[in-house]
């Protein structure tokens, strides 16, 4: 098994101005590639998730998350970070 | 997405981990120590200590970095050794002790919270060897913080060692009287087993089997509450296809455990042993195993329908995590320990279970009469009793049983016991008070049963 580089992002939280703004200035700061969004609003709900690489990044993930769910946090979001690898094994054989 | 997972399935596992409790329970090390006898209880101990921080140094670091790097908690890391017994046999039962106090140290030095192995395999009887270290388990109990131990009395092949069942009654008394100042905490890291597995990842009762290799990673899932939700949302659905939602689920709860398993073995270059395919509650509301089986449709785990309800429960859970992973092995089944678990514990209040319930509870998963606390003058013959009844079930249904009982010293039926942490607390049960003195001082082995000579 190889391990990745390949993360998900998830933000969950009421929808307001500068979500994906705030989470992908904090990505590209620190050099983390965006390979996917996909966002939808239900009822004011806002759900994002996002495939992103760090390869290129000489950041931490758990430096990383620490800076998303903070950031998150300010804005009434919750923020998850997790290896891609957790969602191909539990969801595919 | 790039791999083609849907966002469905991204939230579904994202709302396992945050609101559903699923974890890796624990990620425990097996050590070889069998080359570290020497010529005293002090050198041997010493050797036992090098090598286990030689060899699990990194191991919490290594699972810290697990659990950040892949957003998935892993609660415990833990280490197994050889059993003792077999390792210093022909030492005295003071080099016994003086071994134990070194496995304590050497967990405090390598960061973890409990080590096993502290542990003797008698079910056809004793050695030398045997015989001191069980007479060394009251003091390793009573004067160490992390050292776990675990007797194997009986066998399917062998039949049941009732010299044990009696020796243990009074071990386990002896051990509660030791740590009376803590409810007799001594005895929740004691485990009396019938065919005791041999890499199972679980404390109290892990330790690294003679068959096993140098050093393994075993790894123990938990995911009672991510079973719960999902059995929540189909009320109306037959049982046949609730085995089914309850196998989907575990199928990737145990997934999880199998990343974690070969990451983990990776990177601290040890093969990977086993994933432990176990449904362990923990005291935190929603991961409880009685839950589950109250979702299914009992109004309390106890009333009559709790058996089959577990038997199901059990059987999915296996049938799902046997496909996830590509080693099974340690306990693998449903825990139901009675201080582990808030719903356990809400049913002894409302007066719904009992040990009898428990005891044929076990019958049908893992592991036995679990964490259980009993009045504190209860005399030893009836916990041999105890321990001798569970043996039986294990070895005539060719089961892993175990006992894991704290008689509470000054305690009666309807006091506390209070553990903290995973061990959690308990109410004080009701034991049978007719006496089987009689039966249990005949001592003795009870022959292995006829379906034991399949050869």
């Amino acid at each position: 098994m190889e391990e990745g580089k390949k993360l998900i992002i998830t933000v969950l939280g009421y929808d307001r101005v500068g979500i994906i703004a705030t989470i992908s200035a904090i990505l590209a700061e620190n050099q983390v590639n965006i390979l996917d969004i996909s966002q939808t609003i239900l009822q004011g709900f806002f759900t994002m998730v996002m495939v992103v690489d760090m390869s290129n990044s000489k950041c931490e993930i758990g430096q990383l998350r620490e800076l998303l769910v903070e950031a998150g946090r300010n804005l009434g979001l919750e923020v998850t970070v997790q290896h891609e690898d957790i969602f191909k094994f539990m969801h595919r054989i | 997405m790039p791999f083609h997972i849907s966002k469905d399935e991204i939230m579904e596992t994202v709302r396992m981990v945050q609101s559903e409790n699923l974890d890796i329970r624990t990620i425990t090390m097996g050590i070889n120590i069998q080359d570290c006898r020497h010529r005293d209880g002090n050198a041997t101990g010493k050797s036992i200590y090098d090598k286990i921080v030689k060899y699990a140094g990194n191991l919490v670091k290594t699972g810290d970095e697990i659990e950040k790097e892949y957003g998935i908690p892993i609660i415990n890391k833990r280490i197994s050794v050889t059993p003792v017994a077999n390792v210093a046999d022909g030492l005295n039962r003071d080099d016994m002790i003086t071994i134990g106090k070194y496995m304590d140290e050497a967990a405090r030095e390598v960061g973890v919270n409990f080590i096993g192995g502290f542990s003797a395999l008698v079910h056809k009887g004793f050695t030398h060897g045997d015989k001191d270290l069980i007479a060394a388990i009251p003091y390793v109990l009573s004067n160490t913080e992390r050292v776990c131990s675990s007797v194997n009395v009986a066998t399917t092949k062998a039949g049941i060692n009732m010299d044990a069942v009696y020796l243990m009654g009074n071990t386990i008394k002896q051990t509660a009287e030791l740590t009376a100042d803590n409810d007799g905490i001594g005895c929740a890291k004691l485990v009396v087993f019938c065919n005791a597995a041999e890499d199972n990842p679980f404390m109290a009762g892990a330790f690294h089997g003679i068959g096993e290799p140098e050093s393994t990673i075993n790894i123990g899932v938990s995911g009672p509450g991510v079973v719960l939700n999902a059995v929540r949302k189909y009320p109306e659905m037959d049982l046949g296809e609730l085995a089914n939602v309850i196998k989907k689920t575990a199928f990737k709860v145990t997934r999880t455990g199998e990343l974690v398993g070969r990451v983990a073995s990776k990177r601290l270059g040890v093969p990977f042993g086993i994933v432990d395919l176990s449904l362990a509650p923990t005291p935190a509301i929603g991961d409880s195993v009685a839950d589950i089986l109250q979702s299914m449709g009992l109004e309390r785990v106890g009333a009559h329908g709790s058996t089959a309800a577990l038997a199901m429960l059990n059987d999915a859970v296996k049938k799902g995590g046997a496909m996830a992973s590509s080693y099974v092995g340690g306990l693998s089944g449903a825990f139901i320990p009675v201080s582990e678990d808030a719903g356990m514990i809400d049913a002894v209040l409302a007066g719904a279970l009992n040990i009898d319930k428990l005891e044929a509870m076990t019958c049908v998963c893992s592991v036995g009469l679990d964490m259980i606390a009993i009045p504190g003058d209860t005399s030893s013959e009836i916990i041999s009793a105890i321990i001798a009844d569970e043996a039986a079930i294990g070895m005539i249904n060719r089961k892993t049983t175990a006992v894991r009982l704290i008689p509470a010293p000054g305690k009666k039926v309807g006091d506390w016991v209070e553990f903290g942490g995973l061990l959690g607390r308990a109410p004080v049960m009701k034991v049978n008070q007719f006496s089987p003195a009689g039966f249990i001082n005949r001592r003795g082995r009870i022959p292995a049963p006829i379906h034991s000579l399949n050869n």
